[in-house]
């Protein structure tokens, strides 16, 4: 990965100025993330050398369990699925300037939304049940996250905090259903919903063993990036993200753009917790907290909120999580050593947003 | 791989009997071919549920022509699929120890229906004959140990009061509580348990809070049944409060205040169901059992527990390791004041309706919903 970057440098280096004069952002935008990611893993390589592992080793069984075999590509591209579309939940508010980090309220919301859904419709068509469900659980996320939205809006209560807390709410209420009114008596142990049942689960990809979560994460990020950057509506966002006095001098409803915004976002997440029940679970108990919400986060900033790049940092991030398990079994690192990694990932990408315009070669004439 | 090519020789051949093996002359053209690869929910160094079954991986790494591979703090969710499949393909790991209860439904039934050739044995006891020939669930009536612990309790305490902090209002939890408090009124008839239920398995600021809170109503012995002791053991021990232990022995963190504890003792299963394997019989798919059966323990007693205590609790111990003791039997009222077992019944182990337990007996203060 990182090699391919160096290459497309060398390459852009030897291209005449005009190239990097129409090309230099573009190039920028690939280049600064691929530098800190490259850092990232040297600094990663050299905590890892400190407890005497070899950082070659590492490199090969992080290349071997994320991207090696046809079996890890699979894994990664599971584990990214879920990110995408929590991610977008973090990358679309933040086109109004909006920091939401509740995706996993939303995620636990339209799970929960979309097993109701399942089961109140018991004798319908798999089909018709599995619409239904990605209709109630976008829904569900959707709602949720736009209270965030509406409490900033009509409250003046800060988005990221409440957001977050929402959170908590959402899984203190997924709790209730699921340990009261919902559960199945026959989940004794395990408190947890009635299932959907094997004829509506929404299976894998064919000739995968992905399921079709990615695909709506895919649609979704390209969708997101249409509606941001080629319609009036995301235009609007961006003029009101830029400058909020400018958007409402000039007209604009600032209002809805905020809630329609926050409900797409949490759609995303719903979706991503619809996904979870119908294509993994099957059911709504605790084990959907994994925390894809809150990696989702990660996403979005490491995309630094562009929806279309969230595919590959998900991706990526789904693959440092499949590289993890072979970490720990061949290196004998503890499952924290891929925090850290994440952690220093973090920390350069967020640091190199200071070098964005401060290239000289990628300047160019304007 | 396959387990039918560990014969019972070369598990003789690796404690023992070396000049076998040279007379053999097979010795490590075939060694470490089985890899067993254990899954762990939380961390193995947990001083509880995960570290129990680190424990016992630990003593198959001592056996030979065993590879063990581990990997902790996997989530209940498609990455445990993920993991075991890693574990099989990538490892070649021909026997999984999946070791969460979350893990069975669905991911172990899917993977275990996918890889007919791969043993899976998960812990919690779930299996039911529909499921695949290939996975098994095994548990442990822990209830035991916690009822031996009770007594030592109700021993040890003087204002009579008891305290646990407990996850979820779910069966396997009730029923230790209930356990629990049932031996300590063998001790002392009118010692009452308060429980506080943290509402999930790992919640260490509410531990902490639960335990603070306890022992400011006067508390002075305490158990717990979350899956880390730690902070409660921890915390109680500050306070001057007695605690006995849960899923491993956690004496090193309190050696004054520890009293007992109940453990599970794995290390003396796993290696059991290696020996099934190697003498080519396969292992139960439904695998229980409790103090007779050495799949859990009680923790030595600590330095606290007087000598009376100790005599009731080894004398419970002992009619537990020689024929089974009861321990829910009618009469038996619950905190509300209903009987949930009527006179003359007795619910032994594998009764069923002690797997729907949905009650909290006489002397818990307390709801179980």
């Amino acid at each position: 990965m990182t090699s391919e970057v160096a290459d497309s440098v060398e390459a852009a280096a030897a291209a005449p100025t005009g190239f990097l004069g129409r090309h230099g952002a573009t190039i920028e935008y690939i280049l600064i993330p691929g530098a800190a990611l490259a850092g990232a893993l040297v600094v990663f390589g050299i905590f890892v050398a400190l407890f005497g592992k070899n950082p070659l080793d590492l490199y090969f069984y992080m290349y071997q369990g994320a991207f090696g075999t046809w079996f890890s590509w699979q894994n990664t591209l599971t584990r990214a699925a879920p990110l995408i579309l929590t991610a977008l939940c973090t990358a679309l508010p933040a086109q109004l300037g909006m920091v939401i980090i509740g995706g996993e309220g939303a995620l636990l919301i339209g799970a929960l939304s979309a097993t109701s859904m399942a089961l109140a419709m018991p004798s319908a068509p798999p089909l018709a049940v599995q619409f239904a469900m990605a209709a109630a659980g976008m829904t569900g996320g959707g709602l949720w996250i736009m209270l965030s939205g509406g409490l900033r809006q009509y409250r003046g209560v800060n988005e990221t905090i409440s957001s977050l807390l929402l959170v908590y709410v959402a899984l203190a209420i997924l709790n209730h259903l699921v340990e009261g009114p919902m559960r199945d008596p026959a989940s004794l142990n395990k408190p947890s919903t009635r299932e959907i049942g094997a004829a509506n689960m929404i299976g894998s990809i064919p000739g995968t063993e992905v399921h079709w979560g990615l695909v709506f994460g895919v649609i979704a990020a390209i969708a997101c990036y249409v509606l941001i950057y080629h319609t009036t509506f995301g235009f609007a966002a961006r003029v009101a993200g830029g400058n909020i006095r400018a958007a409402k001098i000039v007209g604009l409803s600032v209002g809805n753009l905020i809630l329609t915004i926050c409900f797409l976002a949490g759609s995303c997440a719903g979706l991503a917790g619809m996904v979870e029940v119908a294509a993994v679970q099957g059911r709504t108990n605790a084990n959907l907290a994994a925390g894809y919400g809150f990696t989702g986060i990660l996403v979005a900033f490491l995309a630094r909120q562009n929806p279309l790049a969230v595919i590959p940092v998900a991706i990526l991030i789904g693959g440092i999580g499949a590289s993890g398990g072979l970490l720990q079994r061949r290196l004998g690192l503890p499952d924290a050593s891929v925090l850290v990694l994440q952690g220093i990932i973090f920390v350069f990408v967020l640091a190199s947003d200071a070098l964005y315009g401060r290239i000289g070669f990628l300047k160019g004439k304007p | 791989m396959d387990f039918s090519s560990i014969s019972r020789r070369r598990l003789l051949q690796g404690s023992a009997a070396l000049t076998l093996g040279t007379a053999l002359g097979t010795r490590g053209a075939t060694a470490a071919d089985t890899t067993i690869g254990f899954i762990y929910v939380g961390s193995r160094d947990d001083y509880g549920y995960n570290q129990a079954h680190a424990a016992g991986a630990a003593a198959l790494k001592k056996m030979a022509g065993l590879k063990v591979v581990e990997e902790e703090k996997v989530p209940e969710t498609d990455a445990v699929e993920k993991t075991m499949e890693s574990m099989i393909n990538l490892d070649g790991a021909t026997l999984l120890f999946p070791t969460s209860f979350g893990y069975y439904n669905p991911h172990v039934q899917k993977i275990a229906g996918k890889y007919p050739k791969v043993h899976f044995e998960h812990c919690g006891g779930l299996w039911t004959d529909k499921d695949p020939k290939n996975a098994g669930s095994y548990f442990g009536y822990i209830d035991e140990a916690q009822y031996i612990a009770g007594i030592v309790a109700g021993h040890t305490t003087k204002s009579g009061k008891l305290g646990f902090v407990a996850a979820k209002p779910i069966p396997q939890v009730l029923r230790n509580i209930n356990a629990f408090t049932l031996g300590a009124k063998l001790a002392n008839p009118k010692t009452t348990t308060q429980v506080i239920f943290t509402g999930d398995w790992s919640m260490p600021v509410k531990e902490a809070e639960a335990t603070n809170s306890l022992i400011d109503q006067g508390i002075d012995v305490l158990t717990c049944h979350v899956d880390g002791p730690k902070t409660m053991v921890e915390n109680a021990a500050r306070r001057g409060a007695f605690v006995c232990g849960y899923h491993v022995n956690q004496s090193p963190l309190a050696p004054k205040a520890y009293l007992t504890g109940a453990e599970w003792n794995w290390e003396a299963l796993y290696p059991k169901f290696i020996k099934m394997l190697a003498a080519g019989q396969s292992i139960p798919n439904f695998y229980r059992g409790g103090l007779q059966e050495e799949i859990v323990k009680v923790s030595p007693y600590g330095p606290a527990v007087s000598d009376a205590a100790r005599r009731h609790a080894d004398e419970v111990k002992a009619r537990f390791m020689a024929t089974g003791l009861t321990i829910f039997k009618g009469p038996l009222v619950d905190n509300k004041g209903k009987t949930v077992i009527a006179a003359g019944t007795e619910r032994g182990q594998k009764d069923p309706e002690l797997e729907k337990m949905d009650y909290l007996v006489e002397g818990v203060l307390g709801a179980a919903a």
